[in-house]
This record gives structure tokens, C-alpha cells and sequence, in this order.
């Protein structure tokens, strides 16, 4: 069934009037990959450090041209002025870039004795876990983004959320991470269980011999060891990993905060914006609005793509190819219709499921985006969308 | 013949939204055409193939999605690290109804979480045992596709081998790591890199080919996909991207084919074909970079009604037709 009559045109999403308030101190970009997420984090930080903001971006994974335009081209973990910068409405701009091992590293030598931090950082296990566990990296974005609010350098910080396959990673990697660190089984493992735990290890205990024999078989010893030894050098962190993500995690569901969800009209990238848009409205996480890149703009003509076919077709079949450019040109046209139509047909699809969301759209570019002024241009974009 | 004669696992990488999920499924459909039997698997959680190929929601169990022409048939699997570990722990420690039990402890979320290169080992796992698999004295498949995860994360995942290095050092998780690694290096896989003629993409694309080189791992064809259809004349391009294509000559082209021929409607083609005419400028300089990678390139359509079924025989045919298959 389709849902009723057309749906109505979303309302705009006003981004300048978003950067503009200064009640607002963090917005987190999200959405999946390949949309143009970091490259709309880079161009509203720069668009409010340019309208008065001191802003800073945190940037994850940002394409190396991006990066070398915004005087990236280390990855130290610290937020570095950005030249080139027009600062005569009194903003500034800043960026970095996220160095998920060192952020871990950081973390554990603040939360534990240079010894036990020695140990932990030596430990293989730890090693792998701080350079490839599946949530590291979000849980550091997130690490990241709790320290830089706790500094007063800033007046806006722009998250850009690291490549998932689900937007939706980067709101549940840190707690995922947290109760696997904090969880029953890596304690159990450490032979940490205390107090409360005693009961539950004795009635588990048989399960819990073919839990260690079936990890042993599948992982090997020496892998538990490693595992075994982090644990007990954690000892004095544990709880803190999830307490540390629940106050960023309340962090997110301030007012000061927004979420803009970004995606491109492609069915994969809506239906992933979908999934974070009803996340975000269950946690009752403060969504600014949609953001829709490399939208095809059709341009009125007076002409249909079906007609424009029609008529080159029938200018190709005579006369030898005499009016070969303008057949030319209404194929081109007609192409670019259908492509319009298509984006706006998914686009549409979106709002009618979800018409409270307030939806820019950013029309395709002919070029890339790897300088300021790229970026500048598709600050631009916002305000016209 | 085709390109990738001998082949029995071709890997479909990409970076995220250039469609890889698409050139995997046109891949498959091209490789069942003529009475085949190819198995295309997914391994991110994601239901992509469900939605290409517009059927329910894919099971951890085979299921025939399409039929390819000449009597070929495409399967198609999601494969799932969980289900893979219960097979697995059934088949090698006849833990049957015990691991379904350890679930409830969450052991292969924990186990995965602790050693994330058992997680690609189970995955690509399920993708070695069906290029493996026979019925009677065949294949049961042809030619296993894999929609595989994006570039970025390509080598990693497939090569296990460093991956496991942290596991078990014997016993059936290290065997099969090396079976898996050993088919993986052979010329028996090819991976297949997707992409579109744009900066970003082509630099992953390229990023990746080296990677997946240096890993000895053989790299197959480069797809460039959703290429622009050359409406325009070469000749034309150059005065079509200052907008100085010839005005009076476009205006009675639009009166003879009884179209309003107004210099409001000249003006908006100009504009069209002069936007056309500078991405295709740019795409010609990332197409160079594609052609120095010195692998095959295969070019797709931008299919601008969207991709549904029927676009999927399309593309099919169009790998088919440059010789992929």
C-alpha cells in the first residue's frame, strides 16, 4: 500500500541557523560509507569557524587530499589550527585527527599506575584490542570527543563518526566494548570473580570448564594467557570503560548536542539513515536533520526524458545525422531526468516515512572536494539547498 | 572463454557506494549464463543480495535467487559468523548441542571479540568449503562470488593467515586457516575491485591493488562502475565544456524534432552538456589512472532508472560481452 497521497516536501534544514546557535557545542555527523560524511563534517566546521565559531573538527579517516588541505598530514592526535581559515567574523577553525591507539594508550596510563600501564601496553592481547578491535574505534572517537568538550578551546566541536557498516556501530561499538571489558566471561577468564561472583562461578562452574575448554581449542593457551594477564593488570580500570562510555553517551543525549544524519540517494544509504533517524528518536538523541549528498538536479526544460528520447531518436533515424548534436544533448538531458526523478523518488520515500526530519540536499558536483574551497562551496550549498 | 578461466573464488571488493554489491550479482548472473551453477555469498550482515536480486531475506542456508540465461542458476547465501562457529564446533569437536548452549554465554561474540581474526577465518571459511563442495563427482558450484567487505578492510580479512596468527597454532581453526590461505594465494581466486571514475574511489582502488600485490594475492579486473554513456561526440566536447556549442544549430535540431525551440531551452542543454562535458573530462584523467593499474577494466552503464532485476541481466551481459566470462 502506498502511504496515502504524495508526501509532502520535508521542511529544509537550515544548517547555517544550526552553527549559528551557540547553544549548540557538538554535532556528530553519521551516517554509512561512501556518502560524503567526513567531507560534510570538514565543510560545517569550516563554514561556522567562517560565520564566528571557534570550532574543531575530529576527523577519523579522512581522504588524503582532505587531509593535506586541512594541514593533516600527521596523525598526532592533537586538534591543529587549520590555515587558510577566514577569521574576520572572529572564528577559528582546528582539526585532527583520530589516532584510536594512542587515545587507548592514554586512557589506560590515566586510569592506572605507571607500572600496571607499562605492563598493560606490553601485553599482546591489549595490543591487538587497542589497534583492531571492531569497536576501538568508535569507543576513542567518543573517548575523544568527552576530552575535547572538557576543554574550554572550543565553542563547537564537529565529530565526523568513523567508517561502519552500520551508522548505527557508532552509537552501540563503545558500550559493546564496555561490557566486554567489564563482562562476565573475560572476568571469569582473569579469574577476577569476587565477591557475588562466587556463587555464580560455582553454579556455572561446569559450564563454565567447557566454555574455557571450547575458547582454549578454538583460540589456544597461550592467546587465553595473554588475555588472562591484561585482565588481571585491568584489575583496577574495570568498571571504568563502561562508566567512561555512559557519560559520553549522556553526553550525546544533551540539547547542546546534534545529530546530522548524512547519506546519498542510493537505497542502502536511506535505509541505514532510517535505521539511525528511529535509533536516535528511541534514545531520544537530538537529530538536526538529513543532509543528502550528490543529489542529480534536473533543470526545467519543458522537455520529459521520454519525449527527449523520442525526438533524438527520431533526429538520429533521418537525414544523415544532420542534427546529431542536438540529439545528442536532449539523450543527455533525458539521462538526467531519469536521474533526477530516481533521487527524488528515494528521497521522497525517506520523508515519507520519516517527514519530521528536516532534509538539505547537496547537489552533485562535477569535481572532487580536496581544498578549502571545496569545502567553502559546499558550505555554500547548505544555505541554497 | 573468459578472462578468469580456472577460477573458482572471484572476491568483489570496492569502496562503500560504488555498487560493489550490484557488480558482484551482475558478475554471478554472467557466470551462471550457458547452464551454470554459481553461489554468490554475503558476509556483512547487511541483506544486500536480498534486496539486488528482490527476494526475502537470506537465511545461512543456499537458496536459489535467480535463473541467468541459457539455463544457469545463481544461489545465494549470507553468511553469518555465529551460525559458521556452530557448524563448526559440530563438525570438528562434535560440540553440537553444547555449542548452541555456549551461545548463551555469548562465547562467539566473546571469542570472536578476543581473536577478530576468527571472525574472517569463519567467514571466508564458508566461502573455501563451497568452492570445495561436490555432488557426486562435480562441483556443486561452478564459481563461488563473494561480495566482500570494502577496500579498506579487504586485505585483512582475506588474509587469514596473519589474522590467525594470534589463535590456535594447531588443530582444525589453524588447518583450515592454512587451506583457506593457500586457496586465497592461488590462481584459483581472483578479487575484483569495483569502482567509479571519481578521485576518491579510484585512489582506494589503486591503494587496494597494491595492498592485495604485496600480500600475494591475485588481484582480478578493475570494474568501473556507473560510467557515463558517451552521449556527446569527442569533437564535441571541448567547446560543449566553455558552453559554446553552436546555438542556431541546436535550435533547429529542437524544431525538427517538433520540440519548443527557445533559446531558454538551448541555454539549459548548453548548461547540461557543459556539466557532462567536464565530468567527463575528470573522469577521463581518473580512467588513466584505472589503465596504468595495467589489469583488465570492465565498464558498466549508470543504469539511470535504478538497479532492479532486469537491469542485473543488463549488466551481465555487459561483463560478458568485454570478456569477463
Amino acid at each position: 500500500m502506498n502511504p496515502g497521497p504524495r508526501a509532502a516536501k520535508p521542511a529544509h534544514f537550515d544548517v547555517d541557523r544550526l552553527i549559528d546557535d551557540r547553544r549548540i557545542r557538538i554535532v556528530v555527523t553519521c551516517g554509512s560509507g561512501g556518502v560524503g560524511k567526513t567531507t560534510t563534517a570538514a565543510a560545517i566546521a569550516l563554514r561556522a569557524a567562517e560565520r564566528g565559531r571557534r570550532a574543531v573538527v575530529l576527523t577519523i579517516d579522512p581522504a588524503r587530499r582532505l587531509a593535506q588541505s586541512m594541514g593533516l598530514s600527521e596523525l598526532d592526535n592533537t586538534p591543529r589550527a587549520v590555515k587558510g581559515v577566514d577569521a574576520a567574523a572572529g572564528g577559528s577553525l582546528d582539526a585532527m585527527m583520530l589516532d584510536m591507539k594512542r587515545t587507548f594508550d592514554e586512557v589506560v596510563e590515566d586510569h592506572t599506575t605507571p607500572d600496571r600501564a607499562k605492563q598493560i601496553l606490553a601485553n599482546p592481547f591489549y595490543q591487538a584490542l587497542s589497534s583492531s578491535f571492531a569497536g576501538t574505534q568508535e569507543y576513542m572517537a567518543m573517548e575523544k570527543l568527552g576530552q575535547l568538550r572538557a576543554r574550554s578551546d572550543w565553542d563547537l566541536i564537529v565529530v565526523d563518526t568513523p567508517p561502519a557498516r552500520s551508522a548505527l556501530d557508532f552509537l552501540d561499538a563503545p558500550e559493546r566494548l564496555g561490557s566486554f571489558l567489564d563482562g562476565r566471561l573475560i572476568r571469569l577468564l582473569g579469574g577476577t570473580a569476587r565477591a557475588g561472583g562466587r556463587t555464580y562461578l560455582k553454579v556455572l562452574h561446569a559450564g563454565f570448564n567447557v566454555v574455557t575448554s571450547a575458547l582454549t581449542k578454538v583460540l589456544g593457551g597461550e592467546l587465553l594467557r595473554d588475555v588472562s594477564t591484561f585482565v588481571n593488570a585491568l584489575d583496577t580500570m574495570f568498571g571504568g570503560f563502561r562508566e567512561r562510555a555512559e557519560q559520553t553517551y549522556a553526553l550525546l543525549k544533551r540539547p547542546e548536542t546534534a545529530f546530522i544524519v548524512v547519506a546519498a540517494p542510493e537505497h542502502d544509504a536511506l535505509r541505514e539513515a532510517s535505521y539511525f533517524v528511529d535509533r536516535l528518536g528511541r534514545d531520544a538523541m537530538p537529530l538536526a536533520g538529513l543532509v543528502l549528498n550528490r543529489v542529480h538536479a534536473s533543470s526545467a526544460a519543458g522537455i520529459g526524458a521520454e519525449q527527449a528520447v523520442a525526438a533524438a531518436e527520431r533526429l538520429e533515424s533521418d537525414e544523415g545525422g544532420s542534427h546529431a548534436l542536438t540529439a545528442a544533448l536532449l539523450r543527455l538531458h533525458a539521462d538526467r531526468l531519469k536521474l533526477a526523478a530516481r533521487d527524488e523518488r528515494i528521497g521522497e520515500r525517506f520523508s515519507g516515512s520519516h517527514p519530521e526530519v528536516p532534509v538539505t540536499r547537496i547537489p552533485a558536483l562535477a569535481g572532487d572536494v580536496h581544498d578549502l574551497d571545496g569545502l567553502r562551496q559546499i558550505g555554500a550549498l547548505f544555505d541554497a539547498g | 572463454m573468459g578472462d578468469w578461466e580456472g577460477v573458482r573464488l572471484h572476491v568483489v571488493t570496492g569502496k562503500g557506494g560504488t555498487g560493489k554489491t550490484t557488480v558482484a550479482g551482475a558478475l554471478a548472473m554472467a557466470l551462471a549464463a550457458g547452464g551454470r551453477r554459481v553461489l554468490i555469498a554475503e558476509v556483512e550482515e547487511r541483506q544486500g543480495l536480498a534486496q539486488l536480486f528482490d527476494v526475502p531475506p537470506l537465511a545461512y542456508q543456499e537458496q536459489r535467487v535467480a535463473s541467468a540465461s541459457g539455463g544457469g542458476e545463481v544461489y545465494a547465501l549470507a553468511i553469518d559468523a555465529r551460525e559458521a562457529m556452530h557448524e563448526y564446533l559440530a563438525m570438528f569437536y562434535r560440540l553440537g548441542r553444547a555449542g548452541r548452549a555456549l551461545d548463551k554465554l555469548g562465547f562467539v561474540d566473546f571469542a570472536t571479540t578476543i581473536a577478530p581474526g576468527l571472525r574472517d577465518v569463519l567467514l571466508t571459511g564458508k566461502a573455501y568449503e563451497a568452492t570445495r563442495r561436490r555432488t557426486g563427482d562435480h562441483h556443486a558450484y561452478d564459481a563461488i562470488v563473494l561480495d566482500a567487505p570494502p577496500t579498506g578492510r579487504i586485505v585483512r580479512f582475506l588474509d587469514v593467515t596473519t589474522s590467525v596468527s594470534s589463535l590456535a597454532r594447531v588443530g582444525p581453526i589453524n588447518r583450515q586457516a592454512n587451506s583457506i590461505t593457500d586457496l586465497i594465494h592461488s590462481p584459483r581466486t581472483a578479487v575484483h575491485v569495483v569502482t567509479l571514475l571519481e578521485d576518491m574511489p579510484v585512489q582506494e582502488t589503486a591503494d587496494a591493488v597494491a595492498e592485495l600485490q604485496a600480500a600475494h594475492i591475485p588481484v582480478g579486473a578493475v570494474v568501473v562502475n556507473q560510467a557515463r554513456p558517451p552521449h556527446l561526440a569527442t569533437r564535441s566536447l571541448p567547446a560543449a565544456r566553455r558552453g559554446r556549442l553552436d546555438h542556431d544549430d541546436v535550435l533547429s535540431g529542437l524544431r525538427a524534432a517538433g520540440l519548443p525551440a527557445t533559446d531558454a531551452v538551448v541555454d539549459v542543454l548548453t548548461r547540461e552538456a557543459a556539466d557532462h562535458a567536464e565530468r567527463t573530462a575528470l573522469e577521463k584523467t581518473q580512467r588513466a589512472l584505472v589503465d596504468d593499474l595495467g589489469r583488465p577494466v570492465y565498464e558498466l552503464p549508470r543504469i539511470a532508472d535504478g538497479i532492479d532485476p532486469t537491469a542485473l541481466y543488463e549488466l551481465a551481459e555487459a561483463l560478458a560481452e568485454q570478456g569477463a566470462v
